[in-house]
């Protein structure tokens, strides 16, 4: 089928092998989201948090940089599980404003226009298909949470000795694991509501909302009812609980409240547990098979009327 | 040393039947919910271009959605190529191409970049899938708009981008659903002409699905026609017009019996059907004007002789009529 010949002709050539074909899909998205300046510039910033750590890492390490800036190590925020903690946690916001970009149009605009029979009438599954959605944020996402803390870890290793990172070497699966449920957990729910709602706009504001609602309704439940359980139902306060448990710094009892009467008495005082490691799992761990049984239900060729 | 013509025949027949089918269908059946839509479909179909017909809801597009793998069946199976929809479906994906009939594209795309995606995704390496691009796209004849968005196609080039995507990686089945919906004539006649040349050059198959019969007529050799999900009439086209050339219809003036007389002892079969008409088939070697010798011995006058004509319409009207599988 040469241009100038004009025939149909079969193609003959060799092929991709099956496994990888689905990494098809992130490479013509990142055409497509990359071409957008404000995107790009976006994700540049995602790195600053990144920069300011590895400062702090090498100021820790360098006498003459600290007498330059005239401060003392005692000064700087000590280089420990919290310290990664925060930055995880930090890369983690900007994780979300970045599927927050990207992930409402990757079903949803297919959707739109019929075009998932195209894909799947090819050797191409559905599995593939979603998977392959899916890993448009799973890599780009991959690139400012665990890759870069990791790449961090190791520069303080390289800096500490041998010693530091055999001894903290669960860090590093602290960093690993809790990134990947995040980025795992934004990129099933950003499918999940684009597969949803058709339209791009509508997917981005349902996102929001389903972080944010949540949220606000969890903690006027843990208001007035003096409780932390309503934290199960905000997705921030999850992971904000799974991150603490993997880094360590988990305590139930997070604080109390005292009740006093007129007189500045002390009628009662309440202590609040925060919900067990393993409710935060689980809800989460929920909150990704409903997503995917809503992809399994949306993300077909053809929606049967029956 | 050449093979006598006789038993290069008979291999090229032993070679053909060895073949499997395009499509086999082995009791077919597809419900949605209790709704049955297909109903115990079976048959081979080989022929190079095969025509889907039958009035809208007759399960055409079902049948093909079937065969993709888009709906399972409820009962029996089908293969392509030998390979079982139900147990090879990837390979089978491999070797087709489909054309939806509704608009079907990725927006803000341009097209040589959305029919390159479409190649990626059959497994062509991303060099080879930008050259076939390319080339899909000129052969379509949308060369020269192959970079604006799809979004900006009017709608017979929407059609022509969803047959380039659908023949980029080359399949050897290629299914087309309404491929001349809503195209004004000139655009018609391109897509017509497409289909044609594909079929012609001998390296793909193709089903169309279509409710106009002419379309059908021009592009097809083979048709099927469904009528409530089920076969009504399967039949080669070709053939159908081979045998209405043997077939000839008489009115004629004059004592009839030294002509029926004469025409029996020739071979040929023949019905009277009223007093001055007949319907006679011709056999191997008889030709027209052997009636006129006889009838021209016997002192027969022919005031008319016509070929029986069935048009694809009235095929599909008979069709329609008895639906039980002949004609």
């Amino acid at each position: 089928m040469a241009v100038y010949e004009q025939t149909y002709k079969r193609y003959a050539g060799p092929l991709t092998p099956e496994w990888k074909r689905f990494l098809v899909i992130p490479r013509h998205e990142y055409r497509a989201a990359f071409k957008s300046k404000l995107f790009t510039a976006f994700f540049v910033v995602c790195f600053v948090p990144l920069l300011v750590e590895a400062i702090l890492i090498y100021l820790h390490h360098n006498a003459n940089a600290l007498g330059v800036f005239r401060l003392n190590v005692r000064e700087l925020i000590p280089i420990d599980g919290s310290f990664f903690q925060t930055f995880v946690g930090l890369q983690g916001g900007f994780a979300f404003f970045v599927a927050l970009l990207v992930g409402p149009p990757l079903v949803s605009r297919d959707l739109r226009n019929n075009a998932l029979p195209l894909y799947l009438c090819r050797p191409f599954s559905r599995a593939e298909y979603v998977l392959g959605k899916m890993s448009v944020l799973l890599i780009l996402l991959s690139l400012i949470t665990w890759i870069p803390q990791l790449l961090l870890f190791l520069f303080q290793s390289y800096l500490e000795g041998f010693a530091w990172f055999k001894d903290n070497l669960w860090m590093a699966s602290a960093i690993f694991i809790g990134s990947v449920v995040w980025i795992l957990l934004l990129a099933l729910l950003s499918q999940a509501v684009s597969a949803l709602v058709k339209w791009r706009v509508i997917a981005s504001a349902l996102l929001l909302l389903i972080f944010f609602v949540p949220s606000v309704l969890g903690e006027i439940i843990n208001q007035l009812f003096l409780t932390r359980w309503g934290s199960l139902i905000s997705l921030g306060a999850l992971m904000k609980s799974v991150l603490s448990g993997l880094f360590g710094t988990f305590v139930r009892a997070s604080g109390h409240i005292r009740i006093t009467d007129f007189d500045d008495q002390v009628v009662r005082d309440i202590v609040l547990y925060e919900p067990p490691l393993w409710c935060s799992w689980a809800v989460l761990f929920g909150v990704c098979a409903i997503c995917l049984a809503l992809l399994a239900r949306k993300v077909r060729a053809y929606e049967v009327v029956r | 040393m050449a093979l006598p013509a006789t038993v290069q025949a008979d291999l090229i027949k032993e070679q053909t039947a060895a073949e499997p089918a395009v499509i086999d269908l082995h009791g077919l059946s597809v419900s949605f919910g209790r709704r049955p839509i297909l109903r115990n479909l079976r048959g081979d179909l080989r022929g190079k271009a095969i025509g889907l017909l039958g009035p809208n809801g007759a399960g055409k597009t079902t049948l093909i959605h079937t065969l993709l793998g888009f709906h399972p069946p409820t009962a029996g199976t089908a293969q392509i190529f030998g390979h079982d929809i139900a147990l090879d479906a990837k390979q089978i994906k491999s070797l087709v191409g489909y054309m939806p009939e509704r608009d079907s594209f990725i927006a803000k795309m341009s097209a040589v970049h959305f029919v390159r995606l479409m190649a990626e995704l059959s497994g062509l390496p991303a060099d080879a899938a930008l050259e076939r691009a390319h080339e899909a796209l000129f052969y379509v004849g949308l060369g020269e708009a192959r970079y604006r968005k799809l979004d900006t196609y009017s709608l017979g080039m929407k059609q022509l981008a969803k047959l380039a995507q659908a023949i980029v990686h080359g399949p050897k089945l290629i299914f087309l659903d309404e491929p001349t919906n809503g195209l004004d004539p000139p655009a018609r006649q391109r897509m017509i002409q497409l289909i044609r040349e594909i079929r012609d050059s001998g390296q793909a198959h193709i089903v169309l699905s279509s409710h106009l019969l002419v379309d059908v007529e021009e592009c097809c050799d083979e048709i099927l026609i469904l009528r409530d999900g089920q076969i009504a009439v399967y039949c080669n086209l070709e053939e159908e017009r081979r045998s209405n050339r043997k077939f000839l219809m008489l009115e004629t003036r004059g004592d009839q019996s030294g002509f029926v007389e004469a025409l029996a002892n020739l071979g040929c079969e023949y019905a009277l059907s009223g007093p001055q008409r007949m319907k006679i088939v011709l056999q191997d070697g008889v030709e027209v004007r052997d009636l006129y010798r006889l009838a021209a011995q016997t002192d027969l006058q022919l005031r008319r002789l016509s070929y029986k004509r069935d048009s694809l319409e009235d095929i599909f009207l008979k069709a329609m009529e008895n639906g039980n599988g002949s004609l």
